[in-house]
């Protein structure tokens, strides 16, 4: 213990962490590094190794293998209790038989930290809660009880805040706007936040940093829109919004660009924006830079073209209307058009082609198509008519 | 309060019973036919306790059985009657052993057997059941062959190990369903914060685990307190209040044990009234919000 109050964030490292249950490997091989003060996102499917990893930052688990500093400073044998972490945890863990002040200052009296109860009001009145400080937790609703979660971590400035998905239980709404508390606070008090969450929404809005982790292991880790523009694996191009997936043996390489046959389809992905040059690529593209036509469109270099198909699906969902384009050999492709009343507007049955500029498109590193990989309930067009299905109802409802 | 009582009891506690089905009224005979039985019940289960209450200020000379009149003698100089005092005194000494032995040691035990997973775990859990299903007198000549075997002198030592033996079974039950129902997360979150293992099972632990531990502390005791048959077997010498009045029986109770008796009931009735009336207003304290 001694360490004070931390004057800023301190960066993590995770070396080569491995975690066994018995008889389930959770953690395989993960290596991780944090810079100070950043707003780092943990984003994966439920039971990929997220809670594990915290735990196991935060102390409450032992690693099987590897090692973690935190500052530099090598904490892998210390006790939870004397690291410079705190935990938001996924259920809040609020004390019951406290008030929601003494929850707040009991970090701070634990360490002797002087005027603990002044600091926690401070605290409370950055999360807007100080007017409910006498209260216990079960009188709180479920946003605030997240707040006074979220209180009682930062207002021991750990160098180190680990967020297990705190707004996992939280209303739309509610999450939208404690996403954008959240963040301001960070900023405002400066410290490193590792936030982990399932909603990818919210790792591409609060995040400078996303790492995506599936099975136990990083998939890829950057920027928002790093990820977004240039996906590496199918699974995080699946994951991190949706992704057209299309794949083949290369035919040819020029200096700047491969070309992949898809079906007796010549598709362009620029050099750069792909992970494998040989053998079998995966390329995609996200339905957004897709361009319905209703003819054959012109042949360019700067462009790649899918068709004739068929429209076999449209949904209207106010900002854009979704097609689910069925093309012989190929597979289902989905477009998303912009509702800005311009393009034309087209009906299921009608034989349209998709283009889309060579520079939009990206190459995947994984060799497995994505079909084999994945039980097919969760491909492209499976979650496209799933969303629509659920929208439809939502319409109903209303 | 017999054992088996007692776990029935401690059943209560540990799983409060699911709110009853409530049936149609049509049934005609309802509606004089249960006011009736229930009064009868009522007046059956009271009139002992009248019967006592009433005969603690009979002004008895040596058997408390005919009326004499009217007297508080007994009530302002209980330990005119050295015995009752004696034994009584006994009696809650005992009792209080019995339960903070009890009562420390089946929670640390419920604890265990919740949270560490252990060799032999389940053959525990199933073990310490065994006490509150053996029939008393069992229980007790068992106990008191053994106290023979090993060369104890018998007296209120043996007494309170033999309370102390059956007593942790009910602790245990108690404060295992409470244990179990106490979020991991809870500690966790302690510990993150900066708690030592220590702070935090004080601070966290052991405050949400107290009302499990305090029922089981109150049922200890009133199982310790009135226990007649295992004492018999194993208190030698010694005498304790129910085993005074067994004695004494035969020749005439003193008027003195009824006022024993009276204050005991007198004194837990008003407890219950105590927590219950505390726990009304606090209550309303909450529901008022602040
Ligand atoms: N104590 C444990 N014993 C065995 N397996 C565990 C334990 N804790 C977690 N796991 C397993 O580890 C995997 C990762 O869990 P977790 O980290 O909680 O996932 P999530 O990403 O949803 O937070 C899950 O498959 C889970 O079943
Ligand atoms: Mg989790």
């Amino acid at each position: 213990m001694g360490q004070g109050f931390a004057e800023s964030g301190a960066d993590l490292e995770l070396v080569g962490i491995r975690k066994r249950f018995p008889g389930f490997t959770a953690i395989e091989d993960l290596n991780l590094s944090i810079p100070a003060g950043s707003f780092f996102a943990l984003l994966g499917p439920s039971g990929c190794g997220k809670t594990t990893t915290l735990r196991l930052v935060a102390g409450l688990e032992e690693v099987t293998e590897g090692r973690i500093l935190i500052g530099g400073k090598d904490v892998t044998a210390t006790k939870p209790y004397q690291r410079p972490v705190n935990t938001v945890f996924q259920s809040y863990a609020l004390f019951p038989h406290m008030s929601v002040l003494e929850n707040v200052a009991f970090g701070l009296r634990r360490r002797r930290i002087a005027d603990a109860t002044g600091k926690a009001h401070e605290a409370l009145r950055l999360v807007e809660l100080d007017h409910l400080a006498a209260r216990k937790p079960a009188q709180l609703s479920g946003g605030q009880q997240q707040r006074v979660a979220l209180a009682r971590a930062i207002v021991n400035r750990p160098a180190l805040l680990l967020l297990d998905e705190p707004l996992g239980a939280l209303d739309l709404k509610l999450r939208r706007q404690m996403q954008l508390e959240l963040k301001a606070v960070q900023e405002e008090v400066g410290l490193t936040f590792l936030h982990v969450t399932h909603d990818q929404e919210e790792a591409m809005t609060m995040a400078d940093t996303v790492a995506v982790m599936n099975k136990g292991r990083i998939e890829q880790l950057g920027a928002p829109s790093v990820l977004y523009e240039l996906p590496r694996t199918v699974f995080v191009a699946n994951f991190l919004g949706q992704s057209n997936l299309l794949s083949g043996p290369v035919i040819g390489t020029t200096a700047d660009s491969i070309s992949v046959d898809v079906e007796g389809t010549r598709i362009v992905v620029p050099r750069s924006r792909a992970h494998r040059h040989r053998g079998n690529v995966t390329v995609g593209v996200r339905p957004e830079k897709l361009v319905l036509g209703f003819g054959p469109p012109e042949e360019s270099a700067a462009s790649n073209i899918l068709g004739p198909g068929r429209v076999i699906d449209v949904s209207f969902s106010g900002v854009s209307t979704q097609y689910l384009v069925a093309i012989a050999g190929v597979g289902t492709i989905v477009v998303f058009a912009q509702n800005i009343g311009t393009g034309p507007v087209a009906s299921v049955g009608v034989e349209v082609w998709v283009s889309w500029r060579v520079e939009h498109g990206f190459g995947l590193e994984d060799e497995d198509a994505p079909a084999p990989k994945f039980p097919s309930d969760t491909d492209t067009a499976t979650i496209a008519v799933q969303k629509k299905r659920a929208l439809m109802s939502e319409f109903g409802d209303s | 309060m017999t054992l088996q009582e007692g776990a029935v009891l401690a059943g209560a506690v540990t799983n409060p019973p699911g709110r009853a089905h409530r049936r149609r009224s049509g049934f005609r005979l309802g509606k004089w036919l249960l006011p009736v039985y229930a009064a009868l019940a009522l007046l059956f289960l009271l009139v002992p306790i009248a019967y006592t209450f009433v005969f603690s200020f009979n002004d008895s000379i040596r058997s408390n059985i005919s009326w004499r009149g009217f007297t508080l003698d007994n009530w302002l100089a209980i330990c005119a009657a050295q015995e009752v005092c004696e034994s009584f005194g006994n009696s809650i000494l005992i009792a209080v052993a019995a339960t903070l032995i009890a009562t420390t040691l089946g929670t640390m035990i419920a604890i265990a057997l919740v949270r560490y997973r252990f060799k032999f775990r389940s053959q525990v859990s199933l073990l310490l059941f065994l006490p509150m299903a053996t029939p008393e007198v069992v229980l007790g000549a068992g106990l008191a062959a053994e106290f023979l075997a090993a060369g104890v002198q018998k007296g209120i030592g043996t007494v309170i190990i033999a309370h102390t033996m059956f007593c942790i079974s009910f602790v245990v039950v108690t404060v295992k369903a409470r244990v179990a129902s106490l979020d991991p997360a809870l500690e966790e979150a302690g510990r993150d914060l900066y708690g030592s293992p220590a702070q935090v099972f004080w601070r966290i632990t052991f405050p949400l685990l107290l009302p499990g531990i305090v029922a089981a502390a109150l049922l200890s005791f009133a199982l310790s307190f009135d226990d007649f048959i295992i004492t018999n077997f194993n208190s030698g010498a010694a005498t304790t209040f129910p085993k005074f009045i067994y004695v004494a029986a035969a020749r005439g109770i003193p008027a003195e044990a009824n006022v024993v008796a009276s204050a005991v009931f007198i004194f837990a009735i008003a407890l219950v009234v105590v927590s219950q009336v505390s726990a009304a207003a606090r209550q309303r304290r909450l529901a008022k919000g602040t």
